[in-house]
């Protein structure tokens, strides 16, 4: 363990993790007070085809992820949630064409350049993986972000409740709507880079909806989403630095397997707290 | 036999709440019987308890003589309130028909003419015969409510019952499922058991009424239950019946005249 | 990856197994994936081969036959989107559990030789993933799965359509989700060597989709479904070996094709048919 603190690619791990908790803990309770968890879901696969792009013209996946995140989430507001029954097999449908194009890229991307791992960075990502020029970037987003959601709070929460209530406010409901979209764009593509674009849902919903689960206010639930999300990275890092020694490979766990258990593992605690004071409650 | 259904004395009890209390009343065959009563009165809960999926605390449902559960179910029909139909969905009304013949049944289904005659005259006899080949999720209520019952009655039960089948048609609409039903009841020989929360579309063809308020019922012909000391009874505070303008309506209170004139 | 070499003809050794494999793969799809649309299942589509991926890592650390793992795992993963959806708990928790359930497989994937080239396969399919060893297995749930969907047929629709009518005439509602799920755990035993977990949902959805647009019976309707399915599988494994590219891409294009021309096919009719009616009626008033 002595290595640890010495170790660069943990600074830059730690930093990245901590940022990506924070903004995905603050963006997430809205996600889940929105009932978006699953338009995240879909951002965050769909940045696969970003990420495998990127990787092909030989640039950050990291750039593909926030640019398909945003662009992705701009369209999929400019079409709305007219056939809501519809909806589902659509978004399926679409995330199948997607991901097939992004099959073809990454095997473009093996092919093409000595590299294996462009899979595995992509999809299951690695915090051990993350170059420390991308951090100024992603901090420079994830500030952003943040201060986004600060001037947006409170039309926010107020159109998250209802709609129509916010509208009689005059609150401009579909510009607020497609800025908070963008946004969950761009931290799904943060999230990404930590646990990868197929695991991404994993930090954006889960230390969000644990929070809801142990408090009602908004306010409360984002600083306790941060905690969990940090929680949840900072472990995962711990944890996959001290596999390097465990059976039965000795080249370490995956950081991501440790982060998404983590994060499961935690939601489903909370449940249990909500569970027991519900039963002490009544 | 004389009696479709008998219910005895039922009484129901949900999440500490007495929804039913000494329920009781009997319908024979050709009879339509229009089950009244406002939101929340226990409509819905006597229906699953004639249907056998919600068991009473005390009293018993026979239908055509067996005890209200498995074997009983076969001898009734049944149209539920709400039916959610995604447009897409591939059945034609025919098929919709036909899975109400058979289909609570496990493995193959041979082709045979019997069936399909069976299926013809049953949309005919509800005036759906244009409809046979268009997609369910394509009908209009008034047009969904038939194919419904059609559903309900292919397999000939001797029992009929309807879950507000009223509430989701405008007044043209309904009028034409409430002499749809009537001249099904006549024709058939079905007993009809419908809940609505408004009577007043039924009474020109309403054989009898079971009349449901706070958990209790009085049955008989309209004349006999839509009255004030009947009603009074039932909600245990003074109620009123007006006719205004051709509608019976109920009120709270003891106002008015208390007759109600019957066509 | 989807490249191989030697594998000889396009018609003749190891790409003969693929050619069946595919096309039993293709039937199986296309009869369930109508059972799919019609309960509105997308979500037990999404997440069964989603979970299923474990399965199959876990067959590739202990050495076994990947339809080992899956006939294992998928059952299961049915099993618990039952329970979960029982609980309507759908949204969170499940989705949850499929990411702990892919990080799950990529642990155990990185544990074996080819780590990166057997997640690849895994999840965008591979046209050799099937052994002519295993192609046995495969028929023989492929018969499995379409005797069972003609035995279940009409208690699956009655469920789907009148779930309140159904519980009134003794269908348990429950049983025939349970059934419907373990269907698709069937198919995604089968079809995730070959098209793979993320496209799984591609070829069991696209090509019903479409086909509700062109048939109107359920009969035709699953006729269709097969077809479409057929066809798709079919382009996609002698695109892949013409052009070497993945058959995940194709199908999953090919899946969005069909969803596409099938919405338009069904517009244009809807736009046809009222209109041919209302204009006389207006002409009368």
């Amino acid at each position: 363990m002595s290595g640890f603190f010495a170790s660069g690619p943990v600074h830059t791990a730690v930093v990245a993790g901590a940022v990506v908790a924070v903004v995905s803990g603050v963006v997430g309770v809205f996600t889940v007070i929105r009932g978006q968890s699953f338009s995240g879901h879909a951002l965050g696969d769909l940045g696969t085809l970003g990420g495998s792009g990127a990787f092909l013209a030989g640039v950050n996946p990291f750039f593909g992820y926030v640019t398909v995140g945003a662009a992705v989430a701009a369209t999929m507001d400019l079409f709305g949630v007219q056939h809501r029954r519809g909806r589902d097999v659509a978004t399926g449908i679409v995330l199948g064409a997607a991901l097939g194009l992004a099959a073809l890229l990454l095997y473009f991307d093996t092919t093409t350049s000595t590299t294996t791992g462009a899979t595995i960075t992509i999809l299951f990502g690695s915090l051990f993986a993350v170059s420390p020029g991308t951090l100024p970037v992603m901090i420079g987003l994830g500030v952003v972000g943040l201060v986004l959601v600060a001037v947006l709070y409170r039309p926010l929460l107020l159109s998250s409740v209802s709609a129509e209530l916010a509208a009689a406010r005059g609150v401009r409901v579909r510009t607020v709507g497609l800025v908070f979209l963008v946004l969950v764009g761009v931290v799904v593509s943060l999230s990404a880079v930590a646990v990868g674009t197929i695991l991404s849902t994993a930090l954006l919903v889960g230390p969000a909806a644990a929070a809801l689960r142990l408090t009602r206010r908004p306010l409360t639930a984002v600083v306790v989403a941060s905690v969990l999300g940090l929680v949840a990275t900072w472990g995962g890092v711990v944890l996959s630095y001290a596999s390097a020694t465990w059976p039965p490979s000795h080249t370490g766990w995956p950081v991501s397997f440790f982060v998404v258990t983590l994060v499961l593992a935690l939601y489903l605690g909370a449940e249990l707290v909500g569970w027991a004071r519900a039963r002490a409650g009544a | 036999m004389s009696t479709v259904l008998s219910v005895e004395g039922v009484d129901v009890w949900l999440g500490g709440r007495h929804v039913l209390d000494e329920v009781g009343f009997e319908i024979a065959p050709g009879e339509l019987t229009g089950l009244i009563g406002s939101n929340g009165a226990g409509k819905t809960t006597l229906f699953r308890v004639i249907l056998g999926l919600l068991p009473a605390a005390r009293g018993h449902v026979e239908v055509v003589g067996r005890p209200a559960g498995r074997p009983a179910r076969a001898q009734v029909g049944y149209v539920p309130q709400k039916v959610a139909l995604d447009p897409d969905v591939p059945l034609r009304v025919r098929d919709l028909v036909s899975l109400g013949l058979d289909g609570n049944r496990y493995g193959f289904r041979r082709r045979s003419r019997q069936r399909d005659e069976a299926v013809d005259a049953m949309l005919s006899a509800v005036g759906a015969t244009r409809l046979a080949d268009a997609r369910v999720g394509t009908l209009s209520g008034g047009e969904l409510q038939r194919v419904l019952i059609a559903h309900a009655l292919v397999a000939q039960p001797p029992l009929l019952l309807l879950d507000e089948p009223l509430a989701n048609l405008d007044l043209a609409n309904g009028q034409e499922v409430v002499t749809l039903l009537a001249k099904l009841t006549k024709e058939q020989g079905v007993a009809v058991l419908l809940s609505a929360h408004d009577m007043n579309p039924l009474l020109p063809v309403m054989d009898r009424i079971v009349y449901v308020a706070e958990g209790r019922v009085a049955s008989g012909t309209p004349a006999e239950v839509v009255r004030g000391e009947v009603l009074s009874g039932l909600y245990g505070h003074p109620v009123s019946v007006l006719e205004l303008g051709g509608r019976v309506v109920v009120v709270a209170g003891d106002t008015g005249p208390t007759d109600l004139v019957t066509r | 990856m989807g490249a191989g070499t030697g594998r000889g003809v396009m018609f003749s050794g190891v790409m003969a197994t693929a050619w069946v494999t595919a096309t039993l793969v293709a039937v199986v799809a296309g009869v369930v994936g109508f059972h799919v649309v019609v309960r509105g299942a997308t979500f037990a589509a999404h997440a069964v081969p989603m979970s299923a991926f474990a399965g199959a890592a876990g067959a590739a650390v202990l050495g076994v036959s990947a339809i080992a793992g899956l006939g294992v795992v998928s059952p299961l993963a049915a099993l618990g989107v039952a329970w979960l959806g029982r609980r309507r708990r759908t949204d969170v928790a499940s989705a949850l559990v499929i990411v702990v359930m892919l990080g799950l497989g990529a642990l155990f994937l990185s544990w074996t030789a080819e780590y990166s080239s057997q997640v690849y396969a895994l999840l965008f399919g591979e046209l050799l993933g099937v052994s002519t060893q295993e192609l046995a297995a495969t028929a023989g749930l492929a018969v499995l799965a379409v005797a069972a969907a003609a035995v279940l047929h009409r208690p699956l629709l009655l469920t789907a359509v009148l779930p309140d009518v159904a519980d009134g005439r003794g269908v348990s509602v429950l049983a025939a989700d349970l059934w419907f799920l373990l269907l698709v755990a069937v198919v995604t035993t089968m079809a995730v060597p070959v098209v793979g977990t993320l496209l799984m949902f591609s070829l069991m959805v696209g090509p019903p989709a479409a086909a509700r647009a062109v048939a109107r019976s359920p009969r035709a309707t699953i006729a269709a479904s097969v077809a479409i399915a057929l066809v798709t599988v079919w382009s996609a494994i002698a695109l892949s070996y013409v052009t070497d590219w993945p058959v995940g891409f194709f199908v999953g294009i090919l899946g969005a094709a069909w969803y596409l021309a099938g919405r338009a096919a069904a517009a244009l009719a809807a736009r046809r048919r009222p209109g041919a009616r209302r204009q006389p009626a207006a002409l009368a008033a």
